[in-house]
Order: C-alpha cells, then structure tokens, then sequence
C-alpha cells in the first residue's frame, strides 16, 4: 500500500471554476503543469507507435520504407518531367526534402484528431489538453529520425560535401518542430469546431508538398513564381534545409530569416489559439 | 485556511453543445429543425456545499445531470453559470476515464491515466500492483481494452479511482459494475474509504447503498436540485417517487 509519502501532484489546494469558456488560462501555471506531465505525452506516442507495431522489426522497416519508396516514385516522376536530366545530387535533395517535409506533415496527420479522438479522456480527466497534440510531434519525431540513417549513405554515395556547414541543419530542424508543434495545435483545435478539417488536410499537405522546393531545387523556381516560396510556410525552412546539405555551407540568411519568423508565428499562434480555447473541448465533444 | 475535501457550488449551470458522431442523431433531429447547432441545458441553479469529511449521494434518472455535475466538480466542463469552489485535489479519474483508448492494453491505459493526472512515472507503477490486485485482473491486463467484457472495464476503473487517494473522491456509477462478488468487495472498500473522513461524492443507482453509505444526498431531476438533505430521507422522498410517477419516468428514460 502507497499511503506515505506525500502526493506527488501539485495543484492548487483551492480550485474555483467558473464560467470563462474562451481565454487564456493562467500561462505560467499551465505550463508548469504541462511540464510537469510531459511524460504523458511521451508515454502516449510510446503506446501509440507499439499499437501500429513500431518496436517490431518489420514495423521499423515499413517506416523507412515506405519514404524511401515515395522518393523513389517522385524521383521517376521529377525524371520524365524534365526529360531525363537531373542535376548531381538530385536524389539526395528529393529524399531529404521529403523526409523534412513527412516530418512537419506527419504531426499534423497525426494529431488533427488528437483532440477529437481523445474525447474519453478528455471528458473524464481535467489535464493541460495541449500535451494531446505535442504527443504527437513526439512520434512524428520517432518517425523521423531513423530516416536520417537512410539518408546517410544517400549523401554520401552523391558525392555531395560534408563539411561543419552541415550543423546548420541544427537549427533548421529545431525551426521546422517548432512549426510542426504550432499548426499541430492549430489544426487539433479547428478540428474540434470543424470536423470535416482532417478530411482535407491530405489536400491541403499535398499542396503544401507541391509548393515547397522539395520536388525542385529553390534556385530552379522560375521567375513570378518566387512569391510562392515566401507566402507557403514550409517555403523558406525547407529552401535553407536543402541549400544547407546541398552546399555544406550556411544557408541565405534571408530563408533562415523567413523560415524563422514563419515558425515562430505559427507557433504563437497555434498555442495561443489552443490554449484559449481548450476550456471549451469538452463543451464541444 | 479551509479544511481540504469540501466543495461549495453557487447557482450552476451547465450546458454541454456536442457534435461529435455518436450524437448524429440528435443532430439530424436538429438539422430538420433548420438549426446548425443545439445545446443541452444539464444542470440548472443549482446550490449546495459539501463539508468536509461528508459523504454526499446523488441520485436521480438517466439524463438528469448527475455526470455532468461530476465533470464540473472535477474541473472538466467550465460552468456556463455560477461558480464552483474545490478545496483540494478531486480524483480526476471518474468511472468513465480509464480506457480512453481502447486499442491500448489495460496496463497502458492505467498508466497513461495516472500520468494525465500529475503522478511521476514511479508512483504510477507503484499504484499499478495495488490497482490490479483490486481488479483481480492480472492475467488480462496487457490485452487491448477492446477485448475487456464491460463488467472488467468497470472494475477496472473502480479499482483506479479508489486508489488514487484524492481529497475528494467521486465515484459515478462504479458500484454497480462486476459480479455479485466484486459488487460486495468494492462496496466494502467504500465503506472503508467513507468511515476515512474523507469527502465523497457518489453517483449511484442502488439506493440502499446511498443511504448506508451517505451522510446527505441530493436529489436531481432533469437538471434541477430537487432535494437537499440527509440521505435517509433524500432516498425516501426519490422512492416514492417512483413509485407515484414510474411509468412516466419510464418513458422519460428512453
């Protein structure tokens, strides 16, 4: 029996609900309980990848797989359309981009319904909801990284650099799971309100996909096509991501510059818009 | 500084706008009526304290609000009304709560549970043992929770929430779930857990076992406090009750 030792949960002795549907919560007391928890979120993309057989062998291989053949099926595709001519170190960019890209697209997959599909949870137990979503950027990130070990002996085998220019990928990637976790968040919270949003976010990511210099090399965007790369949110993280394992060197500072506050923003408000409105899922569900 | 374990709600209201698949339904029946989106009024005014170290029955039928009720006393669904005040930590872990995810073993469910609720990882494993030596559901606890008869389901959520040791428990529903043998283990166990001075709140059918165990009970009908007083005659007032007006509450019930 556990009787001793003091109660590890540290919520206020006092707790006074009343009507505030919409609004803020109190920001440095929701995340410090949200911290104070994140080994929910962990354990919950731990229990979700073992339910999709992710600790198997053939699970792990599936994973890596399954991107691998996707660049294999643009790469024939980009091929025909360009009459046969890809520049050094095409594959590798395609397989990379598409890699980063399944990265930032796969939490979103994934956590569109994190929301809504935790409803029994949500009803039953009152906890920080944003670590539902966050959960999520956690698997797409287990996801991920193996990939990078595919991607290894592709880099190599183009002949491209490898110089210290490449730690910039650092914190490229650290921008790209801050955009990750902000439209995670946005996309939970508007599927509470709009059910039909996970129907058409597949549409949505291939657009996405399409309009992100993954396919194609930033430099190659012909001219009155530029715009698009600043307007798309993934345009310019993905353009430095590419430049940077392409060349070994920095990226341009006006990606870095773009991409940054694209992810940054999208992460403001994704959380503030959850964070807001969280109070309200269980009125909704 | 006020004593732990009571609670005081002032002129609640609560009101629940879902739109979620389960309810296509009632949905359509809304639709028909040219109206995109409706809502359900649950709970209406209504005021009681619950000092502490009392145990507090509630009874009343189907759809007369008392989960609803539980879910604000646990900080879930925010008054649309009034104003709720907890002094202490609520069991956050209802009847209902465990086996959110069903594709999950009933072990990850109990951890994952627990973790949600603010307990470290060790605590929880350490909970874990005691929990399933309650349940009596060892040998099933790493199957997926779809695979749970809905009488393993609520024992295994009784068991949960009796063990998390909160400064108020609610229990909704739990009681009636198991087998004869389990019904008088888990009634035991609330016994035990009310004699604690501890504070209880108890949604529950069997009202024998509300006046045994309640000190009050309140008494809800279609969202509305009926009656507030000692449980004896809270019980009494809600039996004649049915008795006087079964068949319509019957049909109520549908």
């Amino acid at each position: 029996m556990s009787t001793a030792a003091p109660s590890p949960l540290r919520q206020p002795e006092r707790q006074v609900f009343e009507k505030q549907v919409v609004g803020l919560p109190p920001l440095r007391e929701y995340l410090r309980n949200a911290w104070d928890r994140r080994e929910f979120a962990v354990e919950l993309s731990r229990t979700k990848l073992r339910s999709q057989h992710f600790d198997t062998a053939f699970g792990q291989l599936w994973l890596v797989l399954n991107p691998l053949l996707l660049a294999g099926v643009y790469f024939v595709l980009v091929d025909i359309l360009r009459s046969g001519e890809h520049p050094k170190g095409f594959f590798a960019h395609l397989v990379i981009g598409i890699f980063a890209y399944y990265y930032i697209s796969g939490a979103m997959r994934d956590g569109v319904k994190s929301v809504t599909g935790g409803s029994r949870l949500i009803l039953n137990q009152s906890f920080p909801r944003v670590l539902l979503p966050l959960s999520s950027v956690i698997t797409a990130w287990k996801r991920f990284v193996p990939t990078l070990l595919i991607y290894v002996p592709v880099h190599v085998l183009s002949g491209l650099p490898i110089t210290f220019g490449l730690l910039w990928v650092v914190p490229i990637f650290v921008l790209m799971t801050l955009m990750a976790a902000g439209f995670t968040m946005l996309t939970a919270a508007i599927q509470v309100y709009f059910r039909d949003l996970s129907s058409f976010l597949p549409y949505l990511l291939r657009i996405g996909l399409y309009a992100s210099p993954v396919l194609y090399f930033a430099s190659d965007v012909p001219h009155g096509y530029e715009w698009l790369l600043y307007v798309n949110p993934f345009g310019q993280v993905l353009a430095a991501w590419g430049d940077v394992l392409h060349t070994g060197t920095a990226p341009p500072a006006v990606s870095l510059a773009v991409g940054a506050a694209w992810s940054i923003g999208i992460l403001i408000v994704g959380s503030l818009v959850f964070m807001s409105r969280e109070r309200d899922f269980a009125v909704r569900l | 500084m006020p004593v732990p374990g009571g609670a005081k709600l002032r002129e609640t209201r609560l009101t629940r706008s879902p739109a979620d698949p389960d309810r296509a339904a009632a949905r359509a029946a809304a639709r028909s009526q040219r109206r995109t989106s409706y809502t359900v009024e649950a709970v209406r005014h209504v005021s009681f304290d619950v000092p502490h170290g009392t145990v507090l029955g509630v009874v009343g039928s189907n759809g007369a609000g008392k989960s609803t009720l539980m879910r604000t006393l646990a900080g879930i669904l925010p008054p649309t009304e009034g104003r709720v005040v907890v002094e202490g930590r609520v069991s956050t872990l209802l009847a209902l709560g465990v086996g959110f995810n069903r594709k999950l073993s009933g072990r990850e469910n109990v951890i994952l549970g627990g973790l949600a609720a603010g307990l470290s990882r060790d605590a929880m494993e350490a909970k874990y043992e005691e929990i399933v030596a309650f349940a009596e559901l060892e040998e099933i606890m790493d199957l997926p929770m779809r695979t749970y008869s809905s009488g393993q389901f609520g024992r295994l959520a009784f068991a949960v929430a009796v063990t998390m040791e909160p400064d108020v428990l609610l229990i909704d529903e739990a009681l009636s779930v198991g087998d004869a043998r389990f019904r008088r283990k888990s009634t035991r166990k609330m016994k035990q857990l009310c004699r604690e001075d501890r504070t209880v709140v108890l949604v529950s059918h069997a009202l024998g076992t509300i006046k045994d165990l309640c000190d009050q009970a309140i008494w809800l009908d279609q969202g509305e406090l009926k009656l507030w007083d000692d449980a004896e005659t809270v019980v009494d007032a809600y039996t004649s009750f049915l008795d006087v007006d079964q068949d319509a509450l019957a049909l109520e019930d549908v």
